[in-house]
This record gives structure tokens, sequence and C-alpha cells, in this order.
């Protein structure tokens, strides 16, 4: 057991964190891997970055996790349904529809990020001036084209499916396969797929760039370590530019648990490079088919919506 | 002496379908002995305008000029003709007449089976012995065989759920729980819901796949009817899939009429 001083007024106290144990020994497949294959689902109540409630704790005692974990489930299940029909469309998701997990992560740190110990994405003067020049304009321009919508309704990019790969709301669900040389993973969330080749090759050129930017894989240890760059200004995971560079590190620390901790590193951002650890679950899948563009309602409607109430205001209705 | 290896040879060979003996690996193998698909792979056929055999033709976008004609195509069906029923096809020819506003093409959409095969697009095969990905640069389309069978498909979907075992060297792959989305090409060629397709992956040798498709579709067709084709390893250096995530490309054409109109 240790202690941590947490508060000025508190102690908190729990087994030996983090629970990592490097004796774990992971199967190797037949050309010499450590095997990291499966499906697995990084559902999680624990936010990225530590709530500003918490701001001085970094850790939960197990009765805080516990009514944390109460808490966060009673609010997504809380009864979202309005009293007119806007509201009702506008909140009517609830836990029979979310996905994210009933359990904080087991360490019981109180954000995925590790690295600032504040638990807060570093931000730059830059970056924030950047991301809230991109927020006005988005005010002003919320419905004018398709461009103006989230990618995520676009169905072009969901903004937790990665890299790098966060819990999303549902369907937080990825297979991993390996064949000599490659190891490629499945993301449900709208069905992209990382084809990542181990073999040292180089980059992309610079001039291309790519929603998913372009991975490059290899081992150290049973640590595979993945660099992506090469991504487009557009992919903008969390206000970074195109020039960001992510790195995963992805460890099978038991049998039923692969460890994923990624760096993000965007000197035009983030003031330093920053760090998240989130433990991926084994499941027993299967993955289903998100088939997102295919079904998309949503972008007709929220644009159709918008002409027709355009429309209405100008007939003076 | 005879050894184990050559009577296990002997048996295999009176144990074999003919069929299989015929088409014997002669490439790469994985590590538990099965014929090495890994790689990615690339059709060089006119199979996505029309599966049959058709002359050049002018295509549907007059101002793309000769981008947008269609090039001749010796035709991948055995027995030349796809063997519709009559109403069928007659929807056939109306799809063609309406293709650029009917053809999932046209908008992106999952190209299902065996569509995703023939697109003039590479593909990845990852395989290990339980599942085996099949990752299309087209769409960032993608299905899982399943090399042990998971009971049936819990849904309908553009890419069906597919079933895979290895007949001597050939791998099998069974794919139903299809929606009745997908076109097979940019003729018209269609399904309902009733679709069933029965794949066959032959390496032909090191760098060649041989390609079969059985497709049956008792709404559409009055029998089975089957295509073949052979697919090439892509062996430029380094070469790897990079993404043709179409979505975007395609908002002007699907939702531009939705657009603010600026002021005048």
């Amino acid at each position: 057991m240790r202690c941590w001083i947490v508060t000025l007024i508190g102690v908190a106290c729990w087994a030996a964190p983090p629970p990592k144990p490097a004796n774990y020994v992971p199967p190797h497949t037949a050309d010499g891997q450590p095997d990291i294959q499966g499906v697995w689902n990084n559902a999680t109540l624990t936010p990225l970055e530590r709530p500003a409630a918490l701001a001085s704790k970094a850790f939960f005692t197990p009765a805080e996790a516990t009514a944390y974990e109460k808490l966060a489930l009673e609010q997504n299940n809380r009864d979202r349904r309005g009293t007119d029909a806007t509201s009702d469309l506008a909140g009517a998701y609830n836990q029979a529809w979310f996905d994210r997990g009933s359990k904080v992560v087991p360490t019981l740190r109180t954000s995925l990020i590790v690295d600032p110990a504040d638990g807060k994405i570093p931000y730059s003067v830059e970056g924030e001036k950047r991301m809230a020049a991109a927020a006005d304009y988005a005010r002003a321009h919320p419905t004018d084209g398709p461009e103006n919508l989230a990618l995520a309704d676009r169905c072009i990019l969901w903004a937790t499916a990665g890299p790098p790969m966060l819990p999303g709301p549902y369907n937080s669900n990825y297979q991993i396969f390996q064949a000599p040389g490659y190891v490629a993973i499945l993301i449900e969330m709208i069905h992209d797929v990382r084809i990542i080749p181990l073999d040292r090759r180089p980059h992309l050129p610079g001039s291309v760039r790519q929603w998913l930017g372009d991975s490059r894989g290899h081992w150290e240890g049973n640590t595979l370590v993945v660099e992506t760059t090469n991504f487009t200004d557009k992919s903008h995971f969390r206000g970074a530019t195109g020039n960001m560079r992510l790195t995963e590190r992805f460890t099978r620390t038991d049998a039923n648990t692969l460890t994923y901790d990624f760096t993000v590193e965007d000197p035009a951002t983030f003031t330093k490079p920053w760090t998240a650890s989130i433990p991926m679950a084994k499941s027993a899948g299967p993955i289903y088919e998100y088939a997102c563009h295919e079904g998309n309602y949503a972008v007709p409607g929220i644009l159709g919506g918008a002409r027709a109430q355009e429309a209405a205001v100008a007939a003076g209705k | 002496m005879i050894t184990a290896a050559a009577v296990a040879g002997m048996l295999s060979l009176v144990a074999l379908p003919a069929a299989a003996q015929g088409t014997a690996s002669r490439g790469p193998r994985t590590a538990d002995g099965k014929p090495n698909l890994n790689g990615i792979w690339q059709v060089l056929t006119e199979a996505n305008w029309d599966l049959q055999g058709h002359a050049a033709a002018a295509g549907p976008m007059i101002p793309l000029g000769a981008i947008g004609a269609m090039p001749p195509g010796q035709g991948v069906v055995e027995g030349e003709e796809i063997p519709y029923k009559p109403e069928a096809l007659a929807t056939k020819k109306a799809n063609f007449a309406d293709r650029l506003k009917l053809d999932p093409e046209v908008k992106c959409y999952l190209p299902g089976v065996p569509r995703a095969t023939y697109m003039p697009f590479p593909f990845q095969i990852v395989q290990t012995p339980k599942f085996i990905l099949i990752s299309y640069e087209y769409a960032n389309a993608a299905r899982t065989i399943y090399m042990e069978d998971p009971g049936p498909p819990p849904v309908d979907s553009w890419m069906g759920q597919s079933v895979g075992h290895w007949e001597g060297d050939t791998l099998v792959v069974d794919v139903t729980g299809f929606n009745d989305q997908t076109w097979f090409d940019r003729a018209g060629d269609y399904h309902t819901d009733a679709l069933h397709v029965v794949e066959r992956y032959t390496l032909r040798g090191p760098d060649t796949l041989m390609y079969e498709a059985t497709i049956e579709d008792k709404n559409v067709f009055t029998k089975p009817w089957k295509i073949s084709m052979p697919i090439y390893r892509r062996l430029e250096k380094n070469v790897q899939l990079m993404e043709f995530k179409c979505v975007e490309f395609v908002e002007e054409l699907m939702y531009g009429q939705y657009r603010k109109k600026t002021a005048k």
C-alpha cells in the first residue's frame, strides 16, 4: 500500500500504482512477434483530461472511484427526453446507446493523461488562439455546407477512433491482426483500418497527407511502438496541426489487458509533448460493420433543416 | 524408403478433390503450412465497368471525354451471359440507364463482395490462422474472414459475413448476410439480400492469385453463375495501401442542394 498526499487536508491510499506487471510474458506469433491479437475494448469512465472539480487530485481513493462511477452512470442514464420535439431529438441518447463502460481505469487516476502531472493538455497560447478562431468561425457558419459539420457527422473521421485511439461514446472496439511484417488494426467506429508496416521503411513524402496519417511500427521488447506522421491539417486531433507527431506504445500487460500509451507532439499547438495511458480490455467480439456514410441522414437533415428554417424566416413565418 | 511425408503426400492426393489438385499452390507458405496470401494485390481487368464482355463506349459524363469513357473488356463471366430472370434483366437495364444516380460506387458506398475484389484499387490481405483481414483501399472497406464458423450472420451488412476454410491449397470463402444495396459493376448488375457468394482464392505462383466467385440469388438469377480472374501482387518498393476516403469527394454531389446560397 502506498499513500500520497493529494490535498492539503487529505491522504489517498491505493494498492501499488500503476499496476504494470513487467514480468508478464505474452505469447508470441509464429513469426516471433509478441502476440497482441484479438478484439480489444478501450471504454472507460475516466476522462482524457482531469475534470476541473478534481484539480488537485491525481488519483481517486477506491471509495471515491465507486462514487464517481455511480454518478457518471446516473448521468448517462438520466431521462433526457424533452418536452418538445427539438429537445427530445437533441438529447434522446441514453445508456441504451452509450457504451462508455462502467468503471474508471484500474490505476484510479482521475485522467487518462499521465503527463503532464496536472492531467491537462498543455495548449500553447498560439494553439489556443487558433482553436478559438476555429470555434468562432464554426459558430458563425454552423450549417453553411457539409464542410462546416463535424467530421464524425460527415462520416469522414471519428475523433476518438484514432489515431490516437481514445474511448468513444460507443463502439470502442478494435481488432488487431498480425502477419509477418505487419500489424493491422480494424477499428469498429466507421470501419477504418490501420495497417502498420514493421520493416522500418521511410514515411510517405511530406507532401502526401492522410486523415489517419502514415504509421510505421517496430518492436521494442514486448512493446509495439508506432510512429505516425503525415496527418492533414483537417484531421486536427484536439486542435493539432497536420505536423502532429504521434507515438503509440502497445504492451500486453496481462492476458486480458493491452496497455496503450500515446504521446502527442505538435509545437505549433502544445507547449510540450503530452502522454495518455489507456487500458484496453480483451473482448469476445465480434466487430460489426459500421456503415456510417451509407446511412447518413444527419448531414442532409441538418443542412436541409437549416435551409427550411431560413426559408421560414424569410417568409416571415 | 518411403517417408512419412511421402505417405502423407500420397494420401492427400487420394483425399483431395480433383479440382483442388489441379490448382495446387505454387507460392509461399505461412508458418502453419497454408498458402501465404499475405500481401497487397490488385486486379487488372475491366470487370468493374461490366462483368460481361463489352466494346469500348462513351461514358455517362460528356465533359470527361476520353477520361470517362468505358474501356473494352472480354468479360469475366463463365458462359458469357449472367443468367437473369426476365424481369430482373429489365431492372438491370433500368439500373444502367440511371447509373449516375443509382450506382452505389458513385456515392462512395461500401462495394460489397465480390465487387470489392475488382475495384480498380489495391487491397491488402493480413492472414492469420483464425482470421484473415482484407483491407480494401477503396472507401476503407474491410472484411474479416472467420476461419472458425461464427454461426449465422447477426445482421445484414454491405460487406456480408465471410466464413473461410481451406480445400487443399485453395481458400474457400462463403459469404452471406448481405443487404440489397450493392451492385456487381457499373453496368447495373445487381442482387437482393438473398445473395450468396462463394469465393475461391488459389496461389498460382508467388505473385499471382487466381480468383473465382460463384454467385447465387434466387430472386434475380435462374441459376448460380461464376466469374474468374487473376489478381496480381503489387511489387513496387515500399508499396502500401493509401487512403481513399471518398466521402469527402461526394458531399457536393449528395448534399450540394442543401448548401447555403451566398447573398447575391
